[in-house]
Parts: structure tokens; C-alpha cells; sequence
């Protein structure tokens, strides 16, 4: 099969912009359900206590409450159930690095314990929300506060309190990956160098908060459940496993869904507790959470604490990477290897490293769970490669860019076999153009007149640093998608998939799609996404997957609906399917100009009540599905520029540079979108946010006033710009782009940066790069005498 | 961030706004609601009722008269930001309104509840400290003027009796060769400052006079820097008094660590802030009151 033509690549404005712009988007709070009752969720206000007593008689008294549930009112149905995005590890994982990792358990609801600050203990429902906020404060939970385990040191101190006490300790999850003699490679080597970076907690925080609706089905005997989420079908799982009831009664849908980043890409306790207790009370129930809510019980991410090592030759030739880190689950390592072995895959980079030994570990704490966010591992492993880089360039006198040249894939490596498994256990294998992405960001940034300039500046006081950072992205992780493509006696083409948009312009792209490959017009066709009764095969949205998984699912279907549309054409025309094809939704007959019909035309010859029921099935329609077979590497380069006034430890970022290589575009404009879009939460990352946690386990920077996210001010000059080398690891010929802007941003600028500072002896080794951390790293230097001042 | 029940109700004046705090046990005053409706939200605060001064006409204006510039307690910041005369006499003011948070608060919050609710984070405490403003107020027994510089007490505490609202912020007309200005180091656009510095200062024959220098969140009170304006007066500005005044301000101040920073940090950008409000003043001062 090659790849579909045409209305691939084209700029096209997103169709399903007018309508959320305009405020006809449907999120979750907008869906109402006649009767329906609110939900309010009471959540724990320490990070570690035993419960040993609820009394909610109060508050089930109150006017307007209904009943309040605890876990042992919710019985069987709290669970425990498998987490449905927890998965044991690929085989080929299994054979080649054996990981170690304990299995996870879900409950609705703590029983007779909490583990962080915001976990969800009871419920209200009650005829109004404010109604069931009050009741909150009715109820009575007698607390006996746990020590809490506060970071990850803590947690692997020997006898620590356990955060789960099911375990023997604190280790959720480790594993060593290695290539090579790594030993003999730093034996060798000229110049060894360390460093200890730290990457801090954050979320990703999507405008539309957390939602769900259940609203039991009498006829059916199950539910439907509207839910803000990236993984419908995932949901789909767990309640037919919490529930019981056969899935054919069960109906999840993901409407509109304003941004997911990953933190909706989960099943979350509130998403079971609304349709167990609409099941219960049988009647339909709501819960959107607040922000404070979400805070503290949606998924965090990143927090990880790499020591690493890279030997190289005086040259700079890297000769091997050893790296030990530590990665702070949480209280529950809800999605198992995703991160820690996302990380570890990462970590070489678009580098030639000829020995390897990274060891992972991954320990609970008593905070928010960690899960993946956009990146998902991967900013950690730049951001700990680059930034080792960065150290050894200073150790060996060679300019940054110098030694990475030296390194990095070019044309030449082509394939490259990093030599280590993907976490789907296959081999991981570049095929991207990492040099020529380094040469380009080289080139966009002015990095030949730089230095001069630098110089210069510094004379007059002013502290400029130009920073890089490189990077791979493995996307399109399985299993499979489906796609079902129907032509309507209208001459809609209807294209109905499982994985659901949260802003990304699927409806645009995968029409594109659709429209290549069955010779369809793009404005006649349609996207249904997101219902599993509307489509029960399917996966979700997550790891940069969509255009790669279901876009070739939309094109392998459309292909075949086209086989099928020529074939039932060539009988309605009594001509031979060879002389037909499908030009801007019009059937053609080679030869005959005019002599052809309409999609929709066939489509009402064949259609309802009036066809025969030909040799190919019923109506015009395909349900196809495809498999990856194996993972793509996108690859790219960012470089900036940043002013540090060194008086106010202010940053400023002068100019920002990113050269991105997804493969073939299917449009532009959606991947310019998704890498500012990346970039932006990446300077985020890298400039303000930071979730603090104090040792008591609470959450210090918790709301929008502490916990910031950039503004439109906050957004520099940016140049981007493509690479669209050929693939051959799929039809459609794309890689994944969704996560790729933000993956090594807070490299690329904390790189900068220290590069601005390295005269002064300062140099970070974490972020986000604030004026508090700016000032006290300058002041800490100042006071060092000169001859320590080398950062080493 | 559902806030629990509370009784609502309109001031028709600020003599009824008083008459309503007498009567209504427990009532807050609602002005632009910006730091209220948040506390109410968290359910920090749950005042049972709360008394809208928003419907109190002739209450938002902004007049220069008789040498005094007149502020109407309910004039919102993007009032004062975008004010004619503020602008062209008084642009310390613009600059105060315009870093506090985001146009959309701005358009809500007022002047006079910035002041009343006595929180140094707020931007106005410090610039109407140095520019020596005075608060005029209504209780029950009528009205009286409070300087701003008896006008707050300590966090969160101000001068007001349970009875009194703020009516109209009062500020004298700038003298001749003076000039004014305002600094303020944030994490980011919109937040409160990590610490701010307000500088009103007088040029006769070429050397500073009657300096005032005030900061913001750089204790429980915005409090003036004697030190730091001894120094300057007498003074022609040169960067050695500036450094001298920086450093006394960061020693005279009492910031605390929090997640915007250390106290370190907190006194050298109070310092950096009078340093570069000293010298924003001094050319406003060179170029008259309309530079």
C-alpha cells in the first residue's frame, strides 16, 4: 500500500474550530440528564493517616442530601479491580531486562487508610453541589496521622514507614537496562564526568478540569457515563470488571474534552464512584472537580533524580552513559513502567553510545500519584543527558555544539539500532536525521556569531547563554485501532474511530485521511470519536499515537471501503472496476467523462430499502483496523537564546528555535499547533511550575496563585521548522508529534542558562529556572572562593 | 471553590454600608471581590453576610482639585490606569494599577478595596505610603480622614473601625520638581511581587529632598525606609547613594520565605527595586511631573 495523496499535507483550517470557539463545544458539565443528583468528594487532609472511625449521620441528615457513601458502603464495588492502565511488561521487556514491578490494585475510596492529602475518602450526593459542600463539613472522620514518607529518600530509608503495607518496602518498580561493557568503557575512558540532576514534580493542567456523568439505562440494565477523558474504552474495562454488568450495557463516551496532556489518560476513582452510586440510587449523578480538587487527586508527573555519568575520549567521542535514577511514584504507581522505562529508553538520545547501564527506581511516597504527562519520560531523560553533556563539554573545553556534532545520528547511521529494547520489548531503531536537526537549529539560532556576541555583552555587564537540547520520541505505542467507514446516502462519508480528541484536530486530520484514501471530498466527511457503542474496538489517545494508529486505521479502511465502492460502481455501471476510480467523491468511468456517479449516489442505489444485497455486504461500509508493527522515532533540536540579569535573576528568553522531524505532515498547520502548544508547556516546565510539597505530605503550591502557568506574555520569539524525512515503518508514513514540543525544552533553556552563568560558577541542576533559584545559586558562588567557583 | 451560603446586600450609600455593618453581625464588605470571593471560595472566610458597595453611585471617579487628587474608593484599576490625569500627573498611580494581576481583575478590583484589605502583597499600600495619601472614611458617627501612614496596622489589619468604609483616597498634587515611581519583581506577570518598592523624592538644586521609599510584601505592613531615604536626601542621586539606599532598604525590611522566595532574596530585589524606582523617579523628576 502507498501512501494516499493530495489532501495529505495541505494546510487545512481545523473544522471543528468554529464550533469550539464559538462556544458550541459539549464537555462533560455541559450534559444534563433529567433527576440528576450532584456529587461532592470529602478528601483526606493528611498525606498518611489511619481512619478509624467515619460518622456521616450528620450529614445525611442535612436538607437536600440524599445519602453519603464510604468504602463500606460501597462494598464489592470499591473494589479492588486490575488498573486497567497498568500493564505487566512487554515479553521482550521480560526476556532482556526482567524488570521488577509490583502489581497495582484499584479501590473507589480509602478504607481504613489514606496515603496522600486529596484522596477521596466518602461521597455526598445530594439534590445541588453547594448543598453537597456543605455536607462535607458534617461529616466526621477520626484521623490517627502516619508518619509521612516525603520524598524519595525517605521512602528508601531502611525501615521506613510503609506507604504500601502490602509490600515488603517502598520499591514499586526497578530495573537495570544495559548494552556493552560499560565498565571497560569508563575504564577507558579520558575524561569521566557526573552530575546529579533533578527534575520536579509538575502537572500539565487542562483548562476543562475533570467531569463525569452516569445516568443508569433501565432497558439495557446498565449505564451510559460521560467522562472528560483520553481513554473511553480503558473506562469501558474497569466498570464492566467493577460492575459486573456485560459491556454491551455499559456506554462510555468522551465528548468534547478541553485538553488531557496526559492527566485524563487514567481511570480515575471519581470516574467508577459516579456510575457505581447512579447504579445505586438509580438515578443519574454529576461531579466536575474544582481546581483545588484536581490539584491534589489528578495525576502529577515528571519527579525524577538521575545520577549520571558519561566517559568520553579527550576528543569527546562519548564512550559510554551510566545512570542510576530514582523515580517518586507517589502513593501508587498507577501506570507501572511507563514513565521509569520511557525514561531509560530515552536516555541515549539521538547519541551513538556504544555501552549502557541504566538502573531504574521507582518508589512510593505519600503524594499524587505519578503518571505520564505529554512527554511521559522522556523531558527527564533529555534533560539528564543534555545536561550531562553540557558538564562534560565544560570538563573537556569543547563548545556544546561541538560535542554533540561529534555524537549525534547523522544520514551516515542510518538505520540506528540504539541496541537496547523499547518498552514494547521490540527493538529501538532510528531512522531520523538527528545531525541535520542539530545543523538546522544551529544555523536559525546564529550560533556562528554568537560567542563574539556574547563576549561582548558580558563586558558591559549583560549575561547572555545559548543553550540545545536533542531528542527522540518513540510514539504510536499499540495495541491496534479500528476504524469504520460508512458512505451515506447523503454522500456523508462517515468516519467513526475509538480515540477521542481533547483539542488535538483529529476531526480535520483523520478527514484528510479519509478523504485521500477513499478519493472523498474532505468537507463531506464526518469523525465520530470517542463512544465505545459507537465503536467498542479501540484503544485511546495517549503517547503521541492518534495520527500514527488510527490515521493509518482511517486510511487501511477507506482503502478497503474504496475496493468496495469500485466494486459495487462497477455493477450498478456495468463496466469494469478497473475503468473506475473515485475523484473528489465522484465514482468516474475511464474515458467516459460524466457517464459516473456519486458516492451518495451509489450510496442511495445500494442504500436503505431500495438496494440489492450485492456479493460484498451490506451498504457501503468497511470496519478495519491497524497494527503497528513497529514503534517510529520522531526527532528535533531546540536551541535559545536567554539574557540572566544577574541583579534581579531575571529571565529573559530572547529567541527560541525548534526543528522538528515527524515524517510526512497530513497538516502543518495541526503539527505547528501541537509543537507550540508543546513548547509553551515545556517553557512552563522550565520557567514557573513546580509542585511543592512540605514534609508533611501537603501541597504547597496547589492553586493558580503558586502554581504558574505562562501567559501570552511569557511567549518569545519563536522559529520553527520542519524536517519531513521518508519512514518506511508505516503506510501513511508519519511519526508522532503530539508530545514532542515539550520533550526537551527545560533542557535546551536550563542549558542556556547556565551557559549565561558559567563565568559567574553558578550552574542549576534543576528547574523551573525562578528568580529565588537564579539568586541564591549567584549568591552561593559569590561566596565560594574563585578556584572552586568550576562547576564540574 | 463553591462557597457557602451567605446573605446578600445592596449599600445604597456608604452611610447605609454603615448602618449595614452595625446591624449585620459578621458582614464583609464587597468591593470588587477580588480577594474576597477567592478566600470565600477556599471557604476561608464565610462571612454570613455580605454588603455590595458596587451599586453606591458617584462613587468611582478620579478629580484633581484644590491641589489634592481625589479617588473614588469604588474606582476600578483600569480606571485609574487608563485616567488622564493620573497619567499625565500622577504616573506612579497608572504604573501601580497596571502590574496588579490581569486586565480582567482589573477591571473588578478598586482602589479602595485594594487599600482596606491591608494585605502588603497589594500593590497601592506602598505607592500611597510614599506619596503621603490620606484615607477618608465613613463610620457611624460620620466621617474623618486616616493617614496611610496610621492607616495600617499589621497583616490583614488596617485603621478601619467595624463601622467604617473607605470613601475616597485622597493624595496631594506632586510639588514642583518632584517625581515618582514604582517597581515590581514578580514570578510572573500577574502575581503579587516578590517585592516591590514605591519612591516619591523632590529635586531642588540638583539634590534629592523629602525622598519617601515604601515596599511591597517586604513585611506585615508596608512601612517607609527611613534609613534609605536619609541617604538619599541631601544627595544628587549618584549610583553610589543608590547602592547605599538599596542596601539600606534590604536591611531595614522584614520579608519572609515563602514559595516566591528566601528572605535573602526578598531584600535584594526590595533593594534592586528602590535602586531602580529611585532612579525612574529622578528622570521623572528631571522631566517634570508630566515624564
Amino acid at each position: 500500500m502507498t501512501a494516499p495523496a493530495g489532501i495529505i499535507g495541505q494546510r487545512l483550517k481545523r473544522v471543528e474550530d468554529r464550533r469550539l470557539v464559538m462556544g458550541g463545544g459539549a464537555y462533560v458539565d455541559d450534559i444534563h440528564v433529567a433527576g440528576e443528583l450532584h456529587l461532592a468528594v470529602l478528601r483526606s487532609p493528611f498525606a498518611h493517616a489511619r481512619i478509624n472511625s467515619i460518622a456521616a449521620e450528620r450529614a445525611r441528615q442535612m436538607p437536600g442530601v440524599v445519602n453519603v457513601f464510604t468504602a463500606a458502603d460501597l462494598g464489592a464495588r470499591n473494589g479492588p479491580i486490575p488498573s486497567p492502565v497498568w500493564a505487566p511488561p512487554a515479553l521482550g521487556l521480560v526476556e532482556r531486562v526482567a524488570p521488577f514491578l509490583q502489581p497495582e490494585l484499584m479501590h473507589v475510596l480509602a478504607r481504613d487508610r489514606v496515603r496522600h492529602a486529596g484522596e477521596a475518602i466518602a461521597a455526598v450526593v445530594a439534590t445541588d453541589r453547594y448543598v453537597a459542600e456543605d455536607a462535607l463539613a458534617e461529616i466526621e472522620v477520626d484521623y490517627e496521622p502516619l508518619t509521612v514518607v516525603s520524598d524519595i529518600d525517605a521512602a528508601l530509608e531502611p525501615g521506613a514507614p510503609l506507604v504500601n503495607e502490602d509490600w515488603p518496602d517502598n520499591v514499586a518498580a526497578r530495573f537495570v537496562v544495559e548494552k556493552g561493557d560499560v565498565d571497560a568503557a569508563f575504564r577507558a575512558a579520558d575524561r569521566v564526568v557526573t552530575a546529579r540532576l533533578t527534575i520536579p514534580r509538575s502537572t500539565l493542567t487542562p483548562i476543562e478540569n475533570r467531569g463525569v456523568v452516569a445516568e443508569p439505562d433501565r432497558r439495557s440494565g446498565g449505564l451510559t457515563v460521560w467522562s472528560s477523558t483520553q481513554q473511553p474504552h480503558y473506562l469501558h474495562r474497569a466498570l464492566e470488571e467493577l460492575l459486573g454488568i456485560p459491556g454491551d450495557a455499559i456506554r462510555v463516551v468522551a465528548p468534547d474534552v478541553g485538553g488531557g496532556f496526559g492527566v485524563k489518560s487514567m481511570v480515575y476513582p471519581e470516574e467508577l464512584l459516579v456510575p457505581v452510586l447512579a447504579l445505586a440510587l438509580g438515578r443519574a449523578v454529576r461531579w466536575t472537580d474544582t481546581r483545588r480538587e484536581n490539584f491534589v487527586s489528578a495525576v502529577h508527573s515528571r519527579d525524577q533524580r538521575h545520577d549520571i555519568e558519561l566517559a568520553l575520549r579527550a576528543d569527546g567521542t562519548l564512550l559510554g552513559l551510566r545512570d542510576r535514577f530514582v523515580v517518586d511514584a507517589g502513593c501508587s504507581n498507577i501506570e507501572g513502567l511507563v514513565c521509569p522505562y520511557n525514561t531509560a529508553a530515552h536516555l541515549p538520545g539521538p547519541y551513538r553510545i556504544p555501552a549502557l547501564r541504566i538502573e531504574s527506581l521507582t518508589v512510593l511516597t505519600n503524594k499524587v500519584p505519578n503518571a505520564a504527562h505529554r512527554g511521559a519520560g522522556r523531558p527527564e531523560a533529555v534533560f539528564a543527558l543534555e545536561g550531562a553533556l553540557d558538564v562534560a563539554a565544560e570538563a573537556l573545553g569543547l563548545d556544546g555544539v561541538e560535542l554533540r556534532r561529534r555524537n549525534i545520528v547523522g544520514p551516515a547511521d542510518l538505520p540506528y539500532d540504539v541496541g537496547i529494547p523499547y518498552r514494547d520489548g521490540k527493538p529501538l531503531v532510528l531512522d531520523g536525521d538527528s545531525l541535520g536537526c542539530l545543523e538546522d537549529a544551529v544555523e536559525a539560532i546564529g550560533w556562528s556569531g554568537f560567542r563574539a556576541r556574547q563576549d561582548e555583552l558580558r563586558l558591559a555587564g549583560r549575561y547572555l547563554g545559548l543553550g540545545f537540547a536533542s531528542y527522540i520520541e518513540g510514539s504510536g505505542i499499540g495495541p491496534y485501532e479500528s476504524a469504520h467507514v460508512r458512505v451515506h446516502p447523503s454522500g456523508r462519508v462517515v468516519v467513526t474511530v475509538a480515540a477521542p480528541s481533547q483539542g488535538q484536530g483529529h476531526e480535520t486530520t483523520l478527514a484528510q485521511i479519509c478523504a485521500a484514501s477513499l478519493g472523498a471530498r474532505v468537507q463531506d466527511v464526518r469523525v465520530i470519536q470517542g463512544d465505545t457503542a459507537a465503536l467498542p474496538f479501540g484503544t485511546g489517545t495517549f503517547d503521541s499515537r492518534t495520527a500514527i494508529v488510527v490515521g493509518n486505521a482511517v486510511a487501511v479502511a477507506s482503502a478497503q471501503l474504496k475496493e468496495k465502492v469500485l466494486a459495487a460502481a462497477a455493477d450498478a455501471l456495468e463496466v469494469s472496476p478497473l475503468d473506475l476510480d473515485v475523484v473528489d467523491g465522484r465514482i468516474e468511468v475511464a474515458g467516459s467523462p460524466g457517464a459516473g456517479l456519486t458516492l451518495g449516489q451509489l450510496a442511495t442505489r445500494i442504500g436503505p430499502g431500495t438496494g440489492r444485497l450485492g456479493a460484498a455486504g451490506p451498504g457501503l461500509e468497511v470496519h478495519s483496523g491497524y497494527e503497528l508493527p513497529s514503534i517510529p522515532f520522531s526527532t528535533g533540536a531546540h536551541a535559545c537564546i536567554v539574557e540572566v540579569d544577574t541583579e534581579t535573576g531575571e529571565v529573559r528568553i530572547e529567541h527560541y528555535v525548534v526543528v522538528h522531524d515527524s515524517g510526512r505532515l497530513i497538516n502543518p498547520l495541526i503539527v505547528e499547533g501541537q509543537l507550540m502548544g508543546g513548547l509553551v508547556q515545556g517553557l512552563g516546565g522550565a520557567l514557573l511550575e513546580e509542585l511543592v510539597y512540605d514534609e508533611d505530605g501537603q501541597l504547597r503550591s496547589g492553586t493558580f496563585m503558586d502554581y504558574g502557568l505562562p501567559r501570552s506574555t511569557d511567549i518569545p520569539r519563536v522559529t520553527l521548522l520542519h524536517r519531513e524525512s521518508a519512514t518506511a515503518s508505516n503506510p501513511l508514513q508519519v511519526k508522532g508529534v503530539g508530545e514532542s514540543g515539550v520533550i526537551p525544552v527545560a533542557a535546551a533553556v536550563v542549558g542556556a542558562v547556565n551557559d549565561a552563568l558559567r563565568p559567574l560558577g553558578a550552574r542549576l541542576a534543576t528547574y523551573p529556572v525562578t528568580v529565588d533559584r537564579v539568586l541564591t545559586l549567584l549568591a552561593d558562588a559569590a561566596a565560594r572562593p574563585v578556584a572552586e567557583r568550576v562547576a564540574v | 471553590m463553591y462557597p457557602p451560603s451567605f446573605e446578600y446586600h445592596v449599600a445604597t450609600s456608604f452611610a447605609d454600608a454603615t448602618q449595614l455593618l452595625v446591624d449585620l453581625e459578621g458582614a464583609k464588605l464587597l468591593a470588587g471581590g477580588c480577594s474576597l470571593i477567592p478566600l470565600m471560595k477556599f471557604r476561608l472566610a464565610q462571612p454570613p453576610h455580605l454588603v455590595d458597595l458596587n451599586r453606591i453611585p458617584g462613587a468611582r471617579y478620579v478629580i484633581e482639585d484644590d491641589g489634592v487628587l481625589r479617588i473614588g474608593a469604588l474606582t476600578r484599576e483600569s480606571e485609574v490606569e487608563r485616567s488622564a490625569v493620573v497619567l499625565r500627573r500622577y504616573p506612579i498611580l497608572a504604573e501601580v494599577s497596571a502590574v496588579i494581576a490581569d486586565p480582567l481583575v482589573r477591571n473588578m478590583g478598586t482602589i479602595g478595596g485594594n487599600l482596606a484589605h491591608g494585605d502588603p502583597a497589594n500593590d497601592h499600600p506602598a505607592a500611597m505610603l510614599a506619596l503621603g495619601a490620606e484615607l477618608l472614611v465613613q463610620g457611624r458617627e460620620g466621617m474623618r480622614t486616616i493617614p496611610c501612614a496610621a492607616f495600617f496596622l499589621d497583616l490583614f489589619e488596617t485603621a478601619l473601625q467595624p463601622d467604617e468604609v473607605v470613601v475616597e483616597i485622597r493624595i496631594p498634587a506632586p510639588a514642583a520638581g518632584s517625581g515618582a515611581a514604582y517597581v515590581k519583581f514578580e514570578r510572573q506577570v500577574g502575581d503579587f511581587a516578590i517585592a516591590g518598592a514605591a519612591v516619591n523624592l523632590r529635586l531642588a538644586d540638583g539634590r534629592i529632598r523629602d525622598a519617601a521609599i515604601s515596599l511591597t510584601n517586604a513585611g506585615p505592613v508596608p512601612s517607609r525606609m527611613a534609613a534609605a531615604e536619609d541617604a538619599l536626601n541631601g544627595s544628587t542621586g549618584d549610583p553610589g547613594t543608590l547602592e547605599a539606599a538599596a542596601r539600606l532598604a534590604a536591611a531595614g525590611c522584614e520579608p519572609w520565605t515563602d514559595l516566591r522566595g528566601s528572605v535573602t532574596v526578598k531584600r535584594q530585589l526590595a533593594g534592586v527595586a528602590v535602586k531602580r524606582a529611585v532612579t525612574a523617579a529622578l528622570a521623572r523628576a528631571r522631566g517634570g511631573p508630566h515624564a
